[in-house]
């Protein structure tokens, strides 16, 4: 079945005139503000764009301000998302995809390092128990699941 | 069919044991929290409660309705969080989409009620017909007595659709079957109003998941809607709204206002008077809205909006249609007086009373 997706239709401002609703300069503001609580005392800040009563060319015009910067990371988990940070070191845009690639969420995240970036206290204790339980199987090292030995082969 | 609850794994634990990781699970609270309109810093918390949550048992009533509730959720997205909330919660009845039919759909809702006793979410779309029980039944039930019968049992009720919340096309003018909402026959039980027509799919998955996150239902307003989606009008909501503060008007559909997207109240919006929220959730993925379409809103999560009086109407004209229908009579060249004498308020309230009187038997014979 075709999905909205697929179908190639979008809203748009109109390309002679922008029409400007003026609703990008305030989230503008609000990531100034949160740079300078960042910077001041270490408090990171996330703004939901899903909250924000956007228009046409609106969220085009913000992320064509923010831009992008040096770092760009992919997460692929319950689809991909893909994280940056913008041309304003310490500003991220984080954008949540499901398996099928709509968008889910769209954040800004005013942080040293996004959250969900972080490796979590219990992906870390289930690493060291898989490690651990494949160090104590005789072949598990050099089975064909270890992705140095299949690189080999 | 729900086990019950005590055999029933966690959220957390059900994610788990499908391979996703904790990262996987924060962006699924993330997701979550963004679809119940609540701030980004509550996601650690919404983490912690849904890691415990276990799924609730859900039965599905669909009385007096179009399905366009049901089709609102159901096309909401394909694999999404959603439908991830969705995999949490066991819909233990919904005639429209179980495969089961007759004794066995009803004995399935009976087992869902016996089991989970106290406990279970029952969601009404559709309003109830009281003028005669015959109007709408299921294996042969009122809907009176199946809502009165299922709810008995129930910890609470969410309204889906105006139809369900307010009475909807069904309780509009001339209502020939006597539909009432849920909160004119249910008074014991909270009932949650999801209004529209139909109502947001994110709305609706967005109360599911604060009762799968936290075992409760969200702060309501006045009308028995959960604040967080309709706590402010469309109109504030706007993007348009700083047209309507310039004095900058959309007049016709194809004229220079409506080209540059300027305010569209002079054309009926209904957005000043209507709660929802239309303006930031979005509709198809986000794509747009009624009012980015260049259409007014209707009002459709609002009480008796079908009787308002005409959608292309500008609410601030006390009797827009004898004012709007008199300058069209005058241009077409049909008599003013006659038009005016047609439209004048007393001639209205008296086939508004005539139309109140209409019976079955009169449809049949004027069909």
């Amino acid at each position: 079945m075709q999905k909205l997706q697929d179908i190639d239709v979008r809203v748009e401002a109109p390309v002679d005139q922008p029409v400007q609703h003026g609703n990008a300069v305030p989230v503008l503001h609000e990531i100034l503000h949160a740079l300078r609580r960042l910077g001041e005392t270490e408090e990171s800040t996330t703004i939901d764009l899903r909250s924000i009563p956007f228009g046409p060319g609106d969220e085009e015009l913000l992320l064509d301000v923010l831009g992008r910067g040096e770092v760009a990371v992919k997460l692929e988990t319950l689809g991909v998302s893909d994280i940056y940070e913008t041309a304003f070191a310490g500003a991220w845009i984080v954008d949540h995809r499901n398996t099928e690639g709509e968008r889910i969420a769209l954040q800004i995240e005013i942080a040293r390092v996004p959250e969900i970036l972080f490796t979590q206290v219990a992906d870390l204790a289930d690493s060291i128990s898989r490690l651990e339980k494949r160090l104590r199987t005789p072949d598990g090292v050099a089975s064909l699941s270890n992705p140095i030995e299949r690189e080999k082969t | 069919m729900a086990d019950s609850n005590t055999e029933i794994k966690t959220l957390g634990e059900s994610l788990q044991q499908q391979g996703v990781s904790r990262r996987g699970f924060l962006k699924y609270c993330t997701a979550t929290a963004s679809m119940m309109a609540l701030p980004p810093a509550m996601v650690p918390a919404i983490a912690e409660a849904l890691e415990k949550a276990r799924r609730p048992s859900v039965i599905w009533l669909s009385f007096q309705e179009c399905t366009g509730c049901t089709e609102s959720l159901t096309r909401a997205h394909a694999p999404t969080i959603e439908n991830l909330i969705f995999n949490h919660i066991s819909l233990d009845y919904h005639h429209t989409l179980q495969a089961a039919a007759g004794e066995g759909a009803e004995a399935a809702r009976e087992a869902a009620m016996h089991e989970n006793f106290g406990k279970y979410l029952v969601v009404v779309d559709g309003s109830i017909p009281l003028k005669d029980p015959g109007f709408s039944t299921i294996a042969g039930i009122s809907n009176l007595d199946m809502l009165k019968e299922t709810v008995a049992g129930a910890a609470a009720v969410i309204a889906v659709g105006s139809c369900a919340a307010f009475g909807g096309l069904p309780h509009a003018n001339p209502n020939p079957t006597g539909a009432v909402s849920v909160s004119e026959i249910i008074k014991d039980k909270p009932v949650v109003n999801v209004s529209g027509c139909p109502p947001i799919p994110t709305v609706i998955s967005g109360v599911l998941a604060h009762f799968l996150t936290f075992g409760g239902l969200p702060e309501l307003d006045d009308l028995g809607r959960p604040k967080v989606f309709y706590g402010q009008s469309i109109h504030d909501r706007c993007y348009r709204r700083p047209f309507y503060d310039k004095g900058l008007f959309a007049e016709t559909f194809d004229d220079e206002g409506a080209r540059k997207g300027w305010c569209l109240y002079r054309m009926g919006c209904k957005g000043p008077m209507t709660y929802n929220a239309c303006a930031t959730t979005k509709w198809n993925q986000g794509t747009s809205w009624p009012v980015e379409s260049g259409h007014g809103c209707l009002g459709c999560s609002e009480p008796d909006f079908w009787d308002g009086g005409g959608f292309y109407n500008a609410i601030s004209i006390p009797d827009g249609d004898i004012a709007r229908n008199i300058g069209l009579g005058a241009v077409a060249g049909v008599a003013v007086g006659a038009a005016a004498g047609m439209l004048n308020r007393n001639a209205r309230a008296e086939a508004v009373s005539r139309h109140e009187t209409v019976t079955v038997d009169d449809l049949e014979k004027t069909s």
